[in-house]
Formats: C-alpha cells, structure tokens, sequence
C-alpha cells in the first residue's frame, strides 16, 4: 500500500510541477501547499487536475466532491483517492 | 494613412545640423506607410520628412507644406473628415486657398485660432507643426489614439515619427528595453501611457499636445473621454436612440470622402454590420467589403457574414486564415507591431489588409470603437455580474449568472463558492475600486510573470498596477462605475493594443487606412451622455445601438450572441504548427542571451504546448508574449 501512495504521490507532484509551476524543482511545492491561495490552478487546471485524478489514477470525481478538501493540496488529492480506493 | 517623421534643435549649437540625408533615412523606414510620394523640409532648426499615401487632391496635396508666408510649416498624417466645411468658414473670414488639401485647412485653422485650433478637427491625425514665427513646435494626437505618434527628446533634440522604426536611426544610444514597461504589457496587455517598450520613448498620448518652445518640451490634455455624472442626459431611450441614427449615419457619410474608393471590413458582427448597412443607406458608393474566415470553426463568423452580404449585395472578398498562416507571419507582424503582443489577434488582420491592397483598395472603414463607446465588452458584463455577486460574497445564486457569460462554465453543487470567488471573484471584496472591473483580466495577463528570470525579478520596481493607478484621474471615483470601466478599457487596451498593435500597424504595413465612424468625436461626445442602463440594458450589450439600428440588419444579426474577435493562439503556437523560426526565440540559448525569461520554465512550457493537453488562457499569453519579447529584441535592439 505504501508504495501505491509513493507512486500517486510522485504522479501527482509531477503533475502540478510541470504542467503548472513548469519546472521538476522538488522544492518549489510542498505536499501542503493550497492550489487556491498560490494561485497555481485556475477554473481550467481544476478541471484538468479531475481529468488527470479519472485518467491517470482511476479515482472519479463526483459532482459533490469538487470541495477544497479533496482536491486543494497533494495531501488533501493524496486522503481523497486513498478514501475513494477503500 | 501617410508617415511623417523630423527633428527640431532646440539648442543653440549649429555645429551639428539637421541632415537631410538623415531625414531621408528616416522616412525611408515607414514607406510602407505611404509609398505614393515622399517629401522633405530642412532648415537649421527644423527637419521634416513626410512619406505620402495619396488619398485626397492627389495632385496637389503633398508634404511638407508651408502657408504662404513660409512662416508655418507642417507635416500630418491622418485624414480630416470635416475639411470641406472648415475650409469653407475660413474662406467665409478671408482666408485663401491653393490647394484643395485637407493639410493647408489645418495650417489656415492654426493661423486662425492659434493652439486651439485642434478643436476644431474632426478626425484623426498626428501633426508636427512649425511657427517660425514665434520658434514654437508642435505634436498633436487625435482624441482617441488612432493615428501613432513617438518622439525622443534628447540633448535638446525632439526626435518624432509615426513609428518607432523611423526614429532609431537618429537616436544617438540606439533603442534600448525599457523593462518597466515589459511589465506593465505583462499586465495590461499594453505600457502604460505615454511608454513604449523603448527606454526614453513616447508616445504622444491621445488627446494631447506636446509644445517645445524656448528648450522646454511641455504637454497638455485637449481633449478626455467625459463620461461623468453630470454629464448624463436626461432624454428618454427614443431620443437618444433617434439622436444616435443621425449622428452615425453623418460619421459614415464624412468617412467615405476621397478621391479613392472607399471599402469596409465585415466580420458578420454587430457594429461593422451597421457601418455596412449605413454606407448601403446613405454612402450613395458601391459597397466594397472583406473579410477574415479561419479554418478552425470557433472562430470564424461566415454565417453572419453570408447574411448580410446577401441582404445588403455587397461586392465582397474573403480570405480564410489556415492555422499554420498565424506562425508564418509572426516575426513580420512584430516588426509592425513594435510592442509585445500577448495574443496572436494580429496577425490576421494584416493578412486581411494584404487583400485590400491587392484590391486597389487605399482605404477602409471598420467597426473598431463600438464596444468601448457603446458598451459592448464582456468585461462590462462580467464586471455587472461580479458587483451583484459582491453585495453578498457567500451567496450560492448570484454567481450563477456567470453562466450567462460563460455557459460552458462548470458549477458543481459543492464547493461552489469557494472555486467561483477564487476563479471569478477576483477584487470581491472591493466594488468601490475604480479599477474593479479589469482586475480580474490584469490577475490573468499577470500570471505570465512566473516566467520572469530570477534577474529580470530583481529589477522590477513591482510598480505596475501603481502606475496603472496613478495615470487615471481622478475623476473616475465620481462616474458610474460602468462608465469607469469604459473609460479605463478605452485609454488602456483600445489606445494602446487595438488601435495600435491590432489597429493602425497591421492596416499600415500594407499601405491601407482604416477609418473609425464609431470613433468620430462627435459620437463619443453623445455617447458619452447616454445613461449606462440604456448601454448595457441588463446584459443585453451595445443596446441602444441595436434599437438605433434594427430598421436596417436581418433579426440574426441583432439578436446573435456577441462573439470577440479572435484567432488560434494555442494551436497555432504548438506542435507542427511552430515554425523553427519561432522555436529558435525560445531556445535555451536566446533566452539565456536576452536574459529575461526563464528558460527551463519556458522549455516546460512549450513542452506543455506541444502535448495534447490544452494551455490555459494565462500560458498562451505568456507564450505568446515572451516569443514576440524576444522578436523585439532582435529586431530593433540588438540588430543594428
């Protein structure tokens, strides 16, 4: 289970690094870091970041979930799809 | 559309005189501007040089003209529309002409009313003047910003010309980035007037003067957009409606004057339908049209177009825009622009004035102004709907008139107000910021800056939006906050961008002359008077002009959704699609020369473009931008 999460976690930070902070500076996000207050997704990067969650992770997003504390920070995406998979 | 360009010494040394060749090398740089005719007027302390697109008395109206005396001498470029009635009053007061020119009205006005006499223009123009009289000059800009104007002043030398181009070769250090102003059209698509991208150049702001006279270069404001309280009318809706009709159907009407055929673009929209459907009414010309079409669906508007050239029968051309067409024409297109553009938009319009030109057409009139004058922007509309959100920030209904804007937009059920107020709701929480309403658009643009060098970083003063703040008056507390935003939308991105860089330089480089009915000062005056819920009634944009104008436009063209000109930006900067000439601007190597963007974060970005998923809106600006930055760099500072 351990190293599922390592992998999620390692797609996801891959992810948001490239696509939204362009660079594969590890130190230029930590796993709390909001998407909201730094700005880094706007109303597309959202949309694009549940595409990615359905697509690459096999976790769906429901209508309902589309709530900060699901998708708000690599912790907050990384409890989600752990709850999503249980 | 013609080009001037000149020097005036203001210092009392003659050991270094103003040569003509120099001059000559000048004008040589916006032939393109006018390449019917050239002109040129030297004395000690004055040089002028004028390049001619002939377009009224082709026989006798060339440039630089001198009144009779010899003691004033001009060069202008631009048309005035009302010189067939100005030369009348004047002759009426004793005046004598030689030409039927509308150049020497201007020099008989200016011998009449001295520095007022600019007040009595109706038109667009950049003007140097000289009286050497009194040792005075002057550069004068129209009202709004339709015909461009630079200058330089320095060790005593005004250095002026219709382009940036033509003032290099006199500029003693060459052109240098100001990177100031990089930042402030990272942020409002355009400097911050009077900047230029240039270090020590400026534009002469529209509805200004500047006078050098006795060493000292001064400015003043002769004409501001007063869209005030106090100046709101108190007439009911079919007045003004009526009001409306007669003074657009006598700004077509003067705009269709020359001794060349008159055309018009069409792009199946709402305002160059009216100005179509006007010249078909009262133009008493053949009806001449063009148009743009673009192989991606979204953006093309043929359908609209078809409508109206079937019910009007106009005579018309199209030429239809292939994606790869964007990127083949970019590098020519920043030679023109002279600026940084975040959005590829005009690229096609010079391609359009490519087909005018090949028509033997020397002018065209076009819709452009509609929206500032007469409300039509989405962003008044998203500003409306953002102030009735704002009355209470936590409210789940409001936002959702959003989706009148953008019905594409996905509400979840949950959550809803934390992403709306982060995506939409910038500046929320102040309504009464005179600024309000482009923050949101600013916020955007901004986002670009991530790609700023760590140098480039430490340079900054950080100052933009300060200086954005500190070039409105302040009388803009006291308006109607639409009106705030009109006026901020058409001293920003409609003088500065759309008149400019998508405007006067994409119908210039291919010699053509655009005229502006909506832009007639006249009309904006009146406008100007029209209460905002007759603008905007509702969301129902530009209204009072549609109920002006119904009599005359199929009920499709009336009632169809307002679509904003665009054209392919992401595809067209990705994939195949970016030609290696561009990739090169943004190699490691270039970008790590000029030193301003970051180049590992602009190789993701690309990456990021050349994969299937789309860029945003905010990364297809930076992409386009740092690539026209960079454009600029090679073509006007560090090519020699």
């Amino acid at each position: 289970m351990n190293d599922v999460i390592t992998s999620n976690e390692q797609l996801l930070r891959e992810f948001i690094l490239e696509n939204y902070l362009f660079t594969d500076d590890q130190s230029k996000l930590n796993n709390t870091d909001s998407f909201l207050d730094t700005g880094i997704l706007d109303s597309m990067g959202i949309l694009e970041l549940i595409y990615f969650l359905e697509e690459e992770l096999s976790t769906k997003t429901e209508s309902a979930e589309m709530l900060p504390a699901n998708l708000d920070s690599i912790n907050n995406l990384l409890a989600f799809i752990e709850r999503k998979a249980a | 559309m013609c080009g001037i360009a000149g020097i005036v010494d203001a210092s009392t040394d003659l050991s270094r005189p103003i040569s003509e060749i120099m001059l000559k090398t000048m004008a040589d740089k916006i032939k393109h501007r006018g390449p019917d005719e050239s002109g040129f007027f030297c004395s000690e302390q004055v040089g002028l040089a004028h390049r001619r697109l002939s377009i009224i008395d082709i026989s006798n109206g060339q440039q630089p003209m001198h009144s009779i005396s010899g003691d004033i001498s001009i060069v202008f470029n631009g048309e005035i529309f009302n010189y067939i009635e100005l030369r009348n009053i004047l002759i009426k007061k004793g005046h004598r002409f030689i030409t039927q020119s509308d150049t020497e009205v201007i020099i008989h006005l200016y011998q009449e009313y001295g520095i007022d006499f600019v007040q009595h223009l109706n038109g667009q123009f950049a003007i140097g003047l000289w009286d050497n009289k009194i040792k005075r000059f002057l550069l004068v800009r129209d009202r709004v910003g339709i015909c461009p104007l630079y200058y330089s002043f320095e060790k005593q030398r005004l250095i002026f010309a219709s382009e940036i181009k033509a003032l290099k070769p006199a500029l003693v250090d060459g052109l240098k980035l100001d990177k100031e102003a990089l930042d402030q059209i990272f942020t409002f698509w355009t400097p911050v007037s009077p900047n230029t991208i240039f270090k020590g150049v400026f534009e002469v702001s529209p509805g200004q003067i500047i006078v050098l006279e006795k060493g000292r270069l001064n400015q003043f404001t002769y004409w501001d957009w007063d869209l005030s309280n106090e100046n709101l009318s108190q007439n009911s809706e079919e007045q003004l409606a009526a009001e409306l009709h007669e003074l657009l159907i006598d700004a077509t009407k003067i705009r269709l004057r020359a001794d060349v055929p008159v055309g018009a673009y069409l792009s199946g929209g709402l305002d160059s339908s009216v100005l179509v459907a006007l010249i078909h009414h009262y133009g008493g010309v053949p009806l001449r049209t063009f148009s743009l079409n673009f192989e991606q669906a979204e953006f093309d508007e043929k359908t609209y177009q078809t409508s109206l050239i079937n019910h009007l029968q106009t005579e018309h051309s199209r030429l239809k825009i292939k994606t790869e067409d964007i990127a083949k024409n970019f590098v020519q297109t920043i030679y023109h622009t002279e600026s940084p553009i975040l959005r590829t938009a005009p690229v096609p319009m010079g391609l359009l004035s490519s087909l005018v030109q090949k028509n033997d057409y020397k002018v065209v009139l076009t819709g452009e102004g509609a929206d500032e004058v007469l409300g039509g922007y989405d962003i008044f509309k998203e500003s409306k709907v953002r102030h009735f959100w704002s009355v209470n920030k936590e409210s789940n209904f409001r936002p959702l008139l959003l989706k009148k804007l953008y019905p594409y937009l996905t509400l979840p059920d949950s959550g809803k107000a934390t992403y709306l107020k982060r995506f939409f709701g910038e500046s929320l929480d102040q309504p009464d910021n005179i600024c309000f309403s482009h923050f949101p658009r600013w916020t955007t643009t901004a986002k670009a800056k991530h790609f700023y060098s760590a140098d480039l970083n430490a340079e900054l003063s950080g100052r933009s939006m300060e200086s954005m703040m500190e070039s409105l008056p302040s009388k803009l507390n006291k308006m109607h906050r639409f009106n705030r935003a009109q006026y901020i939308e058409a001293k920003s991105l409609m003088a500065g961008y759309l008149l400019t860089s998508q405007g006067d330089r994409m119908l210039a480089k291919n010699s053509v002359e655009g005229r502006f009915p909506f832009l007639d000062h006249r009309v904006i005056e009146f406008a100007n008077k029209i209460p905002p819920k007759y603008k905007m009634k509702g969301l129902n944009e530009k209204y009072l002009l549609k109920k002006s104008m119904a009599r005359y436009l199929p009920k499709e063209i009336i009632r169809r959704p307002k679509q904003p000109y665009r054209a392919p930006d992401m595809k067209a900067m990705s994939g195949s699609y970016l030609i290696d000439e561009l990739r090169y601007h943004l190699s490691k190597k270039e970008l790590e020369n000029n030193g301003l963007f970051d180049s590992d974060k602009v190789s993701f970005l690309l990456k990021k473009a050349d994969s299937s998923r789309p860029l945003s809106v905010s990364e297809s600006q930076a992409l386009v931008g740092i690539l026209s930055t960079q454009i600029i760099i090679e073509q006007f500072i560090r090519n020699k």
